[in-house]
Formats: C-alpha cells, sequence, structure tokens
C-alpha cells in the first residue's frame, strides 16, 4: 500500500469497497477502530454482501459482483460536477492539464472502446500526448482545452449518471449518492480519505482499472502522498509483499524491474527499453536511474564471475508477447507441455482457476516436487476424488518444510514493513527450512552440470551461493542474514563515490562495504544489491528490520524506529504530494514531511525538492506528475465500465461493448482446451442463473492447507457453505442449513446452505438477480471418508471438514493486464442436494 | 485489593473470533467435530471443551436495515454467584481478585451450579464427571497479565482493567452511541465481572436473561432455610447441654425406680 496499516488511524473517511478486512485483515480494524473514536472517522461499506466489515460501517451500500467501475466512475462524475476536487494539487500535481492527441477517441464516441482496437490489442498512437517546442508536452493549466486530460476525464465520465449507475450496479440511487457525499467530503486540503481494497478488486476481468479508477478518485481529492490518505491494498498473504518485491512473479526482477524479452539482446539494450525519457525540465525521473539497479542486481546473481554484460546474456528471457501468467501455465501443462512441476508452498489443485483443469493438469506431468507443511490436494491429487492413480505417472517427492515460526528470516507486509522474525521452536521430524532445500537442490543440479555439461550450463555453474555453510553432518545450513546482507548491496571493489545529494561531497568505499541507500548504488559493475529498493536495509547500521524502536516523534503512527519500511524507511510514499508548491504541509494538523529551514523532517521525504523549487512530486513516473490519463494500461487510459465474462445481463446498459475487449479467451480456438467453457457470456443462461463470488472467513487461510488441520480452526469454520439471500432460498424451497450443491459450467461442489439478510437480490434494470457467495478455503483431503485407508505415513484430521475448493467452479479468464483470474463474478446455480 | 473487569464493547466487536480461540489454547481446550447449521457460530454453544463462543445474531430491520451483531458468550463472573452458594464442595469459589474459580478435582458433579445459574454456564460432561466454564484465566490475573481473550482481541472489544475506571468508561460509551446502547452487568447479582457495553436491547441478544438473578429457591435454601436449620441444630446441641448441666444426666432415680425396694 501507498501509505501503511497505522496510518488508517489518520483518515477521516474510510472506503472498503473490494475486501472486507474486519473478517480478512482483523488486527487492521484496531486501527480503523481508533479512527472512529478519537477522530469521528466514518467507515462506509460497499460490498455485494453485507459483510462483517459493514457491520461496524455508518453506512453500506450493495453493489452488483463486476460493476465497481460503473460505481467509482458515477463518484468522479460527482466529484467533478460538484466541484469537490482538490484543484491545486490536481493541476500541479496531476497530468490533468496535458493535451491528448485530438485523433483520440473515448468509448462513448467509439462504440464502446478507446481508439486504436485492433482485435484484441490496442494501437496507442492516438493515446499520445500533443507536443510543441522541444518535444516538450503541450499543457492548458486552466483546464478548459477540450483535449486536456481534466476535459477528457469529465466527458468520458459524464455518461456515468447516478440514474445509470444506479441500473447497472443494482444501488439504489439515494445510497449513490450518500457514499459520494461522504467520501468527496476529502477534497479538502485538511480531510483525508483512504480506500481499502483486496481480491474484490483484483479478481476480475477489469480489475486492474478498478483499482486505477480509485487512484484517480484520490488524485481528484488529494489524497495521495497525505496521512490518512492513500490506496491500501492489503495483501491477501503475511509476505506476499515480500514475494513480489523480490521478483517471484513471471513479469519482473526483484525490485519491481520489468524481466527482459529475448529480443533485447544485450544489457545495453535492456536498459535503454527500460530508462523512461521526459522533456519536463523539472521532473527528477527518478528511473533514469535503471542501469544501476539493472547492474548491481545481475552483480548480486552472478558476481565477478561475469561481467553485468556477460551476466545479462545468461538470464533467462521472456519470448516476446508469449505470457507466462498462471492461467497460460497450467494450460500448458494440461497440454502436456511440462515434465516436472514444483509446488513450493502452495496447493494449485484447491487455488487455481477451474480446479478440475489443474488437477488433470498434474497428471500430465512425469514428476511433481511438492514443497509444503502438511499432506494437500496438489502433492495427493492422484488419489483425489475422480482420479484413477493406475492410470496416472506423474511421480511426486513431498518434502516437508519449515513454518514461518521454524526458521528466521524476514516478512514485508501490505504496508512495506520488513519485519525480522526469530525462530521459535525447531521443525518437526525431517522437515528442513525453504532455503536449506533450495540450496541443497541448487547445489545438487549445479554439479550435474559441472560434471555433464549442457544448454547453458555457465547460467547455472556460474551463480554465486554464498548464503551459508555446510554444518558438521554434511547438512547446508542457509543463513537468512547473508541473503537479507546481499538484498541490501555491498561494493565489489574499493571505490571513492560522490554523494548523490551533495555534489562536491565524496565518500570512500571499501570492498565488502554495504551500499547505504540505492542512491549509491552504481551501473559500472561496482555495486551488488538483490533488490534495489531494499537497498539500507541491512547496511552499516545493521539489520534495521530487526529495530523495534516504538517512539513515534511524527505525531502522525510512523513510528519511524520500528523495522523498516521500502524505501530508505520511507512511511508514506508520494508524501511530496503532502505539501503545496511552497513546501508547506496542506494540513499543518497531519503534516507528513516540515520544512525546518535547513532541510524536511518528519517522514523521509518523497522526491519532493527544496521548497519552492518547483519540481513535481510524483518522481517515479516520467514526467513527475500522477498519471489521470494513464496510457499504460493495456485496455484503456480511462477505466471503462464493462461486464465480467460470464454475467446475469443481455447487454452493457453503458455501451454496445460487453466486455472488456483486450481480454484473452481461452475458448477461442488454438487458446486454451475443450475444458475452458463458460456459460452466460452472450446472455444470462437459464442454467446458471445467479451470480457467485468467492472470499474469506476470518478462521481459515488461502486454501486451508495449514489452517484446515488445526483443530480450533475447523471446530469453528467447520465446512464450505453457500451464503445466500432469504428470497433466493425460499424461490428455490432451500432451509438454512440444509446441504446444497453449487454448480457452474465447470464443476460442482456441496455446500452447507446459510440463508441471510446479507444477501438481498439486485434489481438490475429491473430484472431480479441474485448473489451468492462462497469460502474457497476447503479441499477434500481434510474431509471424513469412511472407507478410506490411512497409510502409515498419512494425516489424518483431528476434526473433519466438509466440501471441496471452491475454484472447481470458477472461470479460465483473467484480467487484461495481471491475468488474475475472474474470481470475484462468475455465473452458478444452486440445487438441493436431497 | 485490585477489582477488576472485563468489558466487551459490542461496538467495536468484528466477530473475528482471536478470543474464541485464544481461550481455546490458553486453556489446552479440546475440539469437537461440529457441522455449520447455517451460521458462523460454532460450537453452537458453550460446552465442557468450549468455555467461551462468539454468537452471531441477524437482523433486518425495516427502518435500520440489516444488523449483524456478535456477542463474547461466558461466565458472567457474578458478585453474589449462584454456583459458589450452591457448591457443597467449594469446587466453585471466590478469588482475591471478586473472580469465580473452578477447582475441579474436588468438584463432585452434583450438578448444582448448572441448575443454578442464572446465565446458564457451566457446563458438565459425562464422560470425566466434571463441571466446566471459564474461570477468567485466573492463573494469568493472578500474575498480572489480562485474560488471554483480552490479550488477544485487536479492537479493544474486550479490555481487562480497574473495575471503576473501566465502569465509568462503560457508561460514556454507552451514551456515547446513544440508541438503544446500554450497560449490562451492574444491576443484578450485585454486579458482574464481566460487563457488557450493548448496542440493542439486552431482550434481543440470544442466550442472554433480561433479569437475572439468584434463583429465589436457592435463597430461601441457603439464605434462609440453611441458617435457620443450622440454627436449630444449634439450638438443639445448646439445649441439650444446657440441659446437661441444669439437670445432670439423665439417672435411674428419677424415675422413681430407686423408690421400690425389691421383694418386701
Amino acid at each position: 500500500m501507498t501509505n501503511h496499516w497505522i496510518d488508517f488511524k489518520n483518515s477521516d473517511v474510510i472506503l472498503i469497497m473490494g475486501s472486507n478486512p474486519a473478517s480478512n485483515h482483523p488486527v487492521s480494524f484496531k486501527w480503523i477502530q481508533e479512527a472512529m473514536d478519537k477522530r469521528g472517522a466514518r467507515v462506509l461499506s460497499v460490498d455485494p454482501r453485507f459483510t462483517q466489515s459493514s457491520a461496524k460501517a455508518h453506512v453500506y451500500a450493495p453493489l452488483r459482483s463486476g460493476t465497481d467501475i460503473a460505481f467509482l466512475g458515477g463518484m468522479i462524475k460527482y466529484i467533478i460536477d460538484n466541484n469537490l476536487y482538490f484543484a491545486e494539487y490536481v493541476k500541479n500535481y496531476t497530468n490533468a492539464s496535458y493535451l491528448v492527441n485530438p485523433a483520440f477517441k473515448l468509448p462513448g464516441d467509439n462504440n464502446g472502446v478507446y481508439s486504436g482496437l485492433e482485435g484484441s490489442k490496442y494501437n496507442k498512437d492516438t493515446w499520445a500526448y500533443q507536443t510543441g517546442a522541444g518535444g516538450v508536452i503541450k499543457k492548458d493549466m486552466s483546464l478548459q482545452d477540450p483535449n486536456c486530460v481534466f476535459q477528457l476525464l469529465k466527458k468520458h465520465y459524464s455518461r456515468y449518471t447516478p440514474e445509470l449507475v444506479s441500473r447497472i450496479c443494482g444501488t439504489p440511487k439515494e445510497k449513490l449518492l450518500e457514499i459520494y457525499k461522504e467520501y468527496a467530503s476529502t477534497g479538502k486540503p485538511d480531510k483525508a480519505g483512504v480506500e481499502l481494497y483486496a481480491m474484490g478488486w483484483t479478481q476480475h476481468t477489469v480489475g486492474t482499472q478498478m483499482i486505477r479508477t480509485m487512484c484517480m478518485v484520490q488524485l481528484l481529492l488529494g489524497n495521495m502522498g497525505i496521512a490518512g490518505g492513500g490506496v491500501a491494498a492489503m495483501r491477501g498473504e503475511s509476505n506476499v509483499q515480500g514475494s513480489t518485491d523480490h521478483g517471484l512473479l513471471f513479469h519482473i526482477w526483484p525490485g519491481y524491474i520489468g524481466a527482459p524479452t529475448a529480443s533485447l539482446k544485450t544489457l545495453k539494450e535492456f536498459n535503454e527499453k527500460r530508462i523512461p525519457t521526459t522533456k519536463e525540465k523539472n521532473s527528477l525521473n527518478w528511473l533514469k536511474n535503471f542501469p544501476k539497479y539493472s547492474a548491481s542486481f545481475l552483480r548480486s546473481m552472478y558476481g565477478t564471475n561475469a561481467t553485468p554484460e556477460e551476466a545479462y546474456a545468461m538470464m533467462p528471457k521472456l519470448d516476446d508477447g508469449a505470457n507466462y501468467s498462471w492461467l497460460v501455465l497450467f494450460d500448458q501443462m494440461y497440454k502436456g507441455k511440462f515434465t516436472g512441476f514444483f509446488a513450493w508452498g502452495m496447493n494449485p489443485a484447491c487455488s487455481g482457476a477451474h480446479a478440475n483443469k489443474v488437477r488433470q493438469a498434474l497428471g500430465k506431468l512425469d514428476w511433481m516436487v511438492n514443497v509444503n507443511l502438511f499432506d494437500n490436494e496438489t502433492g495427493s491429487f492422484w488419489r483425489g476424488p475422480g482420479m484413477d492413480p493406475t492410470k496416472i505417472k506423474t511421480e511426486v517427492f513431498l518434502l516437508p518444510c519449515a513454518s514461518s515460526i521454524e526458521k528466521e528470516g524476514s516478512l514485508a507486509n501490505s504496508g512495506r514493513l520488513m519485519q525480522w522474525r526469530y525462530k521459535a521452536v525447531n521443525p518437526p521430524g525431517v522437515a528442513l527450512p525453504d532455503g536449506d532445500i533450495m540450496s541443497e537442490l541448487f547445489f545438487k543440479v549445479r554439479g550435474l552440470y559441472e560434471k555433464q555439461g549442457g544448454p547453458h550450463k555457465e547460467a547455472l555453474t556460474k551463480l554465486t551461493w554464498p548464503y551459508g555453510k555446510k554444518t558438521l553432518d554434511g547438512h547446508y545450513h542457509y543463513d537468512p542474514h547473508s541473503v537479507a546482507k546481499e538484498i541490501n548491496g555491498f561494493f565489489l571493489a574499493d571505490k571513492k563515490v560522490e554523494n548523490p545529494t551533495k555534489k562536491g561531497d565524496f565518500k570512500e568505499f571499501k570492498k565488502g562495504d554495504p551500499v547505504p541507500t540505492f542512491a549509491w548504488l552504481q551501473d559500472d559493475g561496482s555495486t551488488s544489491s538483490g533488490c534495489w529498493v531494499y537497498c539500507g536495509s541491512y547496511a552499516d547500521k545493521g539489520n534495521m528490520a530487526a529495530r523495534r524502536g516504538t517512539k513515534d516523534a511524527s505525531g502522525i503512527g510512523l513510528y519511524s524506529e520500528w523495522a523498516w519500511s521500502w524505501p530508505v524507511n520511507r512511511r508514506i510514499i508520494y508524501n511530496g504530494a503532502s505539501v503545496d508548491l511552497n513546501g508547506k504541509p496542506w494540513d499543518p494538523k497531519r503534516p507528513v514531511i516540515t520544512w525546518n529551514g535547513e532541510k524536511w523532517v518528519g517522514d523521509v521525504p518523497d522526491g519532493v525538492g527544496d521548497p519552492g523549487s518547483g519540481r513535481p512530486p510524483f518522481i517515479m513516473k516520467p514526467d513527475g506528475v500522477a498519471s489521470l490519463f494513464g496510457p499504460g494500461l493495456v485496455d484503456g487510459p480511462f477505466p471503462e465500465h464493462y461486464e465480467p465474462l460470464e454475467c446475469p445481463v443481455e447487454k452493457n446498459l453503458l455501451s454496445p461493448q460487453k466486455h472488456n475487449p483486450a481480454i484473452r479467451r481461452f475458448d477461442k480456438p488454438g487458446v486454451g482446451s475443450e475444458l475452458d467453457v463458460y456459460s452466460g457470456v452472450t446472455g444470462c443462461d437459464p442454467r446458471f442463473p445467479f451470480i457467485c463470488s468467492t472470499y474469506r472467513v476470518s478462521e481459515h487461510w488461502q486454501t486451508g492447507v495449514l489452517t484446515r488441520w488445526c483443530p480450533w480452526l475447523v471446530e469453528m469454520q467447520p465446512g464450505m457453505f453457500v451464503e445466500m439471500s432469504v428470497e433466493l432460498a425460499k424461490e428455490r424451497g432451500i432451509k438454512n442449513g440444509e446441504k446444497v450443491i453449487v454448480k457452474s459450467a465447470r464443476g460442482e461442489v456441496e455446500a452447507t446452505a446459510i440463508v441471510t439478510p446479507r444477501f438481498k437480490p439486485f434489481n438490475i434494470d429491473g430484472n431480479i438477480i441474485h448473489e451468492v457467495g462462497i469460502p474457497w478455503h476447503f479441499g477434500w483431503i481434510t474431509q471424513a471418508r469412511p472407507k478410506k485407508k490411512y497409510g502409515k505415513l498419512d494425516k489424518k484430521p483431528q476434526v473433519f471438514t466438509y466440501g471441496d475448493s471452491a475454484n472447481l467452479l470458477t472461470p479460465t479468464i483473467g484480467d487484461a493486464n495481471t491475468m488474475i483470474p475472474e474470481s470475484k463474478a462468475f455465473m452458478v446455480n444452486v440445487v438441493k442436494r436431497g | 485489593m485490585i477489582e477488576n473487569i472485563k468489558l466487551f464493547d459490542t461496538s467495536k466487536c468484528t466477530g473475528c473470533r482471536s478470543c474464541q480461540l485464544a481461550c481455546k489454547q490458553w486453556n489446552q481446550l479440546s475440539a469437537k467435530q461440529t457441522r455449520n447449521t447455517g451460521t458462523y457460530q460454532n460450537p453452537p454453544d458453550l460446552q465442557p471443551n468450549t468455555y467461551l463462543v462468539m454468537r452471531f445474531q441477524e437482523m433486518d430491520d425495516p427502518k435500520a436495515g440489516v444488523k449483524w451483531f456478535f456477542r463474547h458468550h461466558a461466565c458472567m463472573h457474578c458478585t453474589d454467584a449462584a454456583c459458589v452458594k450452591v457448591c457443597p464442595s467449594g469446587a466453585l469459589y471466590y478469588t482475591d481478585m471478586k473472580t469465580v474459580g473452578l477447582n475441579r478435582t474436588i468438584c463432585i458433579a452434583c450438578k448444582e451450579c448448572v441448575t443454578a445459574c442464572p446465565f446458564d454456564i457451566p457446563r458438565y460432561d459425562d464422560k470425566t464427571d466434571k463441571v466446566y466454564k471459564c474461570d477468567m484465566c485466573e492463573s494469568r490475573i493472578g500474575n498480572n497479565m489480562e485474560p488471554a481473550c483480552a490479550k488477544a482481541c485487536p479492537t479493544g472489544a474486550l479490555l481487562w482493567g480497574d473495575k471503576e475506571k473501566l465502569m465509568k468508561a462503560a457508561y460514556k460509551r454507552a451514551k456515547d452511541l446513544g440508541g438503544d446502547a446500554k450497560v449490562y452487568g451492574d444491576k443484578f447479582v450485585n454486579g458482574t465481572h464481566l460487563v457488557y457495553v450493548l448496542q440493542e436491547k439486552p431482550a434481543l441478544y440470544s442466550a442472554l436473561p433480561t433479569n437475572p438473578s439468584v434463583p429465589l429457591s436457592i435463597v430461601l435454601w441457603k439464605d434462609v432455610l440453611k441458617p435457620l436449620s443450622l440454627l436449630a441444630a444449634g439450638g438443639v446441641l445448646a439445649g441439650s447441654f444446657l440441659h446437661y448441666i441444669i439437670h445432670g444426666p439423665k439417672t435411674p432415680d428419677e424415675n422413681g425406680a430407686s423408690k421400690k425396694e425389691g421383694g418386701e
């Protein structure tokens, strides 16, 4: 998130939309409650279902799953029409004044799509800015020019009238306006609003754009970079922030460096492609430093065994145009394209969309290595329901690993806070920390390459691996401190470097000295750093993530001495936008940074130059200003409402374009497989008439791969349920607590019906449409199976669960930008089990 | 002596159930097989292995809209505890902190406490032949720590602290909340040590008595009949003793038997 958890207490209005923090991030409610108690903050809940968060909110508004862009688009219209935007902030800190190519067409004038659509891809030539002398972007600071971003924004969202939004979303018009009014009140300089989102916004074919709509709202209201503001992405796993920071997604290297494609053959070409350029003379354009980060990362991989250029040549590349996302990966696996698979700390048989396809795909492998704490549906897929082990050739190795409390290391939470953790107990039996397992595997593989050779042998044999040592019993003990130090980075040779923030001031570094911050990283290969945004976390002052200082000098809950947040221990990013052009905080009562005459004090200042310098504060954007108009996404520079792929309506009421034109349909010939079926694409399918969404409960986590083995948790939440409205239950003759079956075009699950007023039927343009919801925490392996024989090494649950995975129902369709599956809006049927 | 209370504020509770889990963990209670009966509430009620259960209730009010409220259901730790009153063995007792402790080793499983409790808290287990209930984490509170449930609560819905201070805060909170909000636990059994700030009327909460009191039969039995009978028993003893002093022991002469001479 842009801010951090504790910062919620500084908000005046907290919008909970696309998430349910009371259930799924329970400790966050400590800070939300404090905001309510200490500053009278208002809490707004917008959700298809009245959740535990809604139970604490001041206002609850129902919303049909998948229609969040319509809802927020209406909010943008409301803000502009009622002049509630923070004009000075918008003019100076966003690209509102930028003039766009007059050939650019908005969906309202172009059959629901932007100009440049060719098939399912956009040619973005018309999405460019007008430029003048010297290639500088033309602007209209009065925001009146019909081609300026602000006027285009206004025109685009003028179609999102409350009447139309209400018909699309199923939200009563008065509730829409109530939410709009409350939230838009944070447009004043001394008011702060924050929005909390999670998978409720990411897991849609328009997910990225949903989040972007909110970023735009926050920019219009001047809520980015201030205390109590920002956009709060609440991560779903205690260290998933760390995992993305360190590049565990297919498209990035650590530090969010875009992974190179095969056509970028040299480091020079790669750097050139990645370095953003700008003609804005005052823009700092921080990513111009990209070559320092790429060189330092390459050094962390190969050390001095290769030059950065050689290292680059050895690193794997992405085939141009190829997509390696989860949905594509498992599709390829289903088609037999993989020999082996490491399912490391994950349970795809329950977490992957269209779990039936995943489970069958696993059967096409020659081998699988399943590293986890306990047996699970993935490692044991071959003996799951509907599987015939005699017909499956996959050899599965289950490697037991240590849990987070059985090893030392760090976790990075949603607030970018890296906190060191210690080992409390030894792992049981032969379980080992992942680092130990990974190291041993690497040594074996490297040894084989050294002996037998093989393609790209040196890519393996030249890797450095200084992460520990063999103990007396010959076992390798991975040391997280060595990794943390390498992530921070160090000098590979003695070097005298000029202080990046103080010209003429030089510092002498010796070989092996840690790099103080990423500003000191070098592009000539003299520095190494495993992840540039973490540079400074383990430098000359030691392990900053282990600090537990409880002083808060800021008064706004920054706690700058507790652990360490990236980058450079900054707690609120974009805080340069929290002050006006003269460096004065917009809100003197909640200042994030203040100028004391000589320097900025408070939080670590972000991007802001000295007061009056005229430097635009969003330094990570090439032009220094935030994007209201965002041509970087694949499906449009402004978010536009499109319907979920599987949906209950005939038409998109907003335009003739029903679905996001840039999505990848797996049912198209040559794309997916015969298993990739959808329902309700062109019109409501009577076989599957209800909208279904998936969500979580406090008591279980993810696929329940760990929590379903904990008797206390299972006692509280013993099994699969489906929440439905009283009206729907009556229609189907379903009683509360009765067993039912939920089915989609792809599969079915048994569940207990929870009949509740917390779901109400939606009135969508005069039609009654029902929505139901299911948790995705369950799987077959912890079910009671009276006839099952448990093998000697098999784990038998103390308390059994009921029901299999919700993902047996979800579709293989993903967000146009990220490919995350649309698990929050698809079509199902619910029938009595009998 | 310190007198603390556990204050539960329904308006701050999100139903996360950290408290219910913490209680299981601290007391090392077992988990039993449950099934979903159409609610998140599980186990469905207090049990010998469940000293604290979070109760989930929904309401659909035409004016106020949908409501979902959560109640922390556990022993109220009464100042005048019916269970302590009836317990023949002293297994149930008042601690120094004025909470109600339970020493299971001397529990004789008479189950009088189960019938007597106006809040229906103690649970009997026929497998172990013992009674079970929350003991306010006696091992913790006697060592300057709050009960496990209060420690686990993330939002401050559960607080452990000085009775006077927390009662004051409770009244203020009820006042600030307005509507039907009120404090519960101050007006009966001479005050409880689990006190609630309820957002709704007490009658709306499941399994929550609106006017609990120590049952009259028990009051009559223990406070009237028992003292009287003890008095009576004591009177008999005292009377007999007095009689002995005044009249001396009963001798055969008193019956006139000594006046008769045998044979003449």
